[in-house]
């Protein structure tokens, strides 16, 4: 679609971007007014993939929700399941063992790395990179690995239950992830030295698409964005959640604001996060890894052939599930992208009356217009890169 | 979060600043609400956000919720940080269903020309809310969302259009009445009976 305005001088195109574009990392449409080279006006059109997934999950009972949250930001599910599944312990008052504490915080930095490694490969290609996928990938597979071993899954792993997690980690799991872990830094390192001083990454993202700190608290945007122009805000250290009290973990922020500054964010957040996942492994206590509530937890399977009571739980739990009272509960924790909030309002049902989610890309991707306005073309599709959107978690 | 007294002080200060603004109090699950008049709903925003000493300035979430049957029957939740202080506290303002207004054809809808001119060109009647954009811009798609799936509107948004669906969707699907839906999938076997 173009569209000619009589002053020769000054002459804007509309350009379609999208919404089927490798360079948009899913499926979203730009509708971009350029004058020659310089973007002047954007307006982000979403709404692609939406699927109605918050009220599908009206229809299900608490526990059937589950699999249907993971499936909206499809890069970090595990996180997607802890902010469900933290609000539903809320609502119902269930304490979770300290093994599955550790264990979820253990898993939601695996995850956290492997949606960093993901925005990393695909980012890093955008700019010119290539070989910075397949590197990416690589490690990335070796995650995936580990979350087959322990859930059986690669993807939607449907590990974490309310009440804890569904299965303990098997034999051997702890040898291999403890690998992993201290390899990652060394990994991040030769990510670094390939793209830190190199000179076409340095002229695509040094002291493009700065959006000041003020502006982006206005527009309240969260996570490695808000980070990297210089204000230490992270949930994990802002508010009491699973294991992170225990935790010794720096959180990394940056100076100006810059593509530069969301680049080093990240791949700081890496080796954190690895650090992260040693001292879990390290200090993982024992005990069991779900609450011992049969009223929402199941019965183990053990059991069942010899107690009359433990089978009418797990009859009760599997066809009708668990009423909750009346309430409702915001819950938030510090995603990969941001705040990641989860609302469920309940009726005294045993299903839901509503699950909103706050998706950190949803509200970030606001801030996409600060910081393409009156750049080149080329900035434009580098900062939504740094951007990160997950066009699954902005649609739902 | 503050907790149940620094809830109550919160309430006592708001009430002498701007009277009648905060209707009630909850403190439920370790969450702190306070329940505003939805006329007076940006007043006591502008409050927690301004004044000395409170600072509630991060809008982290705002979203609708419907409590059918409950009356008054919507809710707007804003999740307000303190980031000094580490504080969540979160404003809920209750809205009640619109009822047609003015003369009323005999289909039950409202005559041409008598409908607001906030509504959609429907005619249909739709609550209305203050929009809080002004305050806090990150509200601006948060609050298209909870126009796109409740049919609220934010009385001075730039742009209240739909943000997920598409502009000709019919409806409000977020809202507890609004069926779950569903078509018949053909399959080759049952062809013939939907021919």
């Amino acid at each position: 679609m173009t569209e000619q305005v009589v002053d020769r001088d000054r002459e804007i195109m509309t350009v379609n971007v999208g919404p089927h574009h490798p360079a948009t990392h899913g499926v979203l449409r730009l509708v971009v007014d350029l004058e020659g080279e310089m973007v002047r006006e954007l307006r982000p059109v979403i709404g692609y993939v939406h699927t109605g997934i918050e009220k599908s999950c009206e229809d299900k009972s608490y526990w059937k929700v589950i699999p249907f949250v993971e499936r909206m930001d499809y890069v970090s599910y595990f996180f997607q399941m802890e902010a469900y599944c933290g609000a539903v312990e809320r609502l119902v008052d269930l304490e979770i063992p300290p093994r599955a504490k550790y264990l979820r915080t253990l898993f939601l930095e695996l995850n956290r790395i492997h949606s960093h490694l993901v925005w990393l490969g695909t980012t890093a290609l955008d700019l010119g990179a290539i070989s910075m996928l397949w590197y990416c990938f690589r490690e990335r597979d070796k995650i995936l690995d580990l979350f087959e071993m322990a859930c059986g899954q690669r993807m939607h792993t449907r590990y974490f239950q309310v009440g804890g997690v569904i299965e303990d980690i098997p034999v051997g799991f702890e040898r291999k992830c403890r690998a992993f872990a201290e390899e990652m830094p060394i990994r991040v390192g030769q990510y670094q030295d390939l793209l830190d001083r190199n000179e076409v990454f340095l002229q695509r993202t040094k002291g493009t698409g700065t959006v000041s700190r003020e502006r982006l608290l206005e527009l309240g945007v969260s996570g490695p964005l808000l980070r990297a122009a210089g204000e230490p805000w992270d949930l994990r250290k802002a508010f009491d959640y699973l294991a992170y009290p225990e935790m010794d973990f720096k959180i990394p922020v940056g100076t100006v604001g810059d593509n530069y500054d969301r680049y080093r964010v990240r791949v700081a957040e890496m080796v954190e996060s690895a650090r992260i996942v040693v001292q879990c492994l390290d200090a993982l206590p024992g005990g069991p890894f779900i609450a011992d509530d049969r009223k929402y937890v199941l019965p183990p399977r053990s059991e069942l052939s010899t107690s009359m009571e433990s089978l009418i739980h797990h009859f009760k739990l599997v066809t009708e599930g668990y009423r909750v009272d009346p309430g409702e509960v915001y819950y938030s924790i510090e995603s990969p992208r941001g705040e990641l909030g989860c609302f469920v309002l309940a009726d005294g049902s045993a299903k839901p009356a509503r699950v909103h989610f706050r998706d950190p890309s949803f509200v970030n991707l606001q801030a996409f217009r600060d910081m393409a306005v009156d750049t080149y073309v080329a900035d434009m599709i580098a900062s939504l890169g740094m951007l990160d959107p997950i066009l699954g978690g902005v649609d739902r | 979060m503050p907790d149940a007294p620094g809830l109550e002080l919160i309430r006592g200060e708001i009430e002498r600043d701007c009277p009648g603004a905060v209707l009630a109090t909850s403190f439920d699950r370790a969450q702190a609400a306070l329940i505003v008049d939805p006329e007076q709903v940006l007043d006591a925003l502008r409050w927690l956000k301004e004044q000395p000493g409170q600072r509630y300035d991060f809008l982290s979430s705002l979203h609708a919720a419907d409590y059918l049957p409950a009356e008054p029957r919507f809710a707007i939740h804003y999740e307000l940080i303190n980031r000094d202080r580490v504080e969540r506290i979160r404003v809920k303002a209750m809205l009640e269903d619109a009822r047609p207004a003015g003369p009323v054809s005999d289909s039950g809808l409202p005559l041409p020309g008598e409908s607001s001119e906030s509504s959609p060109p429907t005619g249909e009647a739709l609550p209305e809310i203050d929009s809080c954009v002004e305050l806090f811009p990150t509200a601006e798609a948060q609050e298209r969302e909870a126009f796109d799936f409740f049919g609220i509107v934010f009385r001075g948004h730039p742009n209240l259009t739909r943000i997920l669906l598409p502009d000709d969707y019919v409806g409000w699907p977020q809202r507890r009445d609004f069926p779950v839906g569903g078509e018949p999938v053909t399959f080759t076997y049952s062809e013939q009976q939907y021919d």
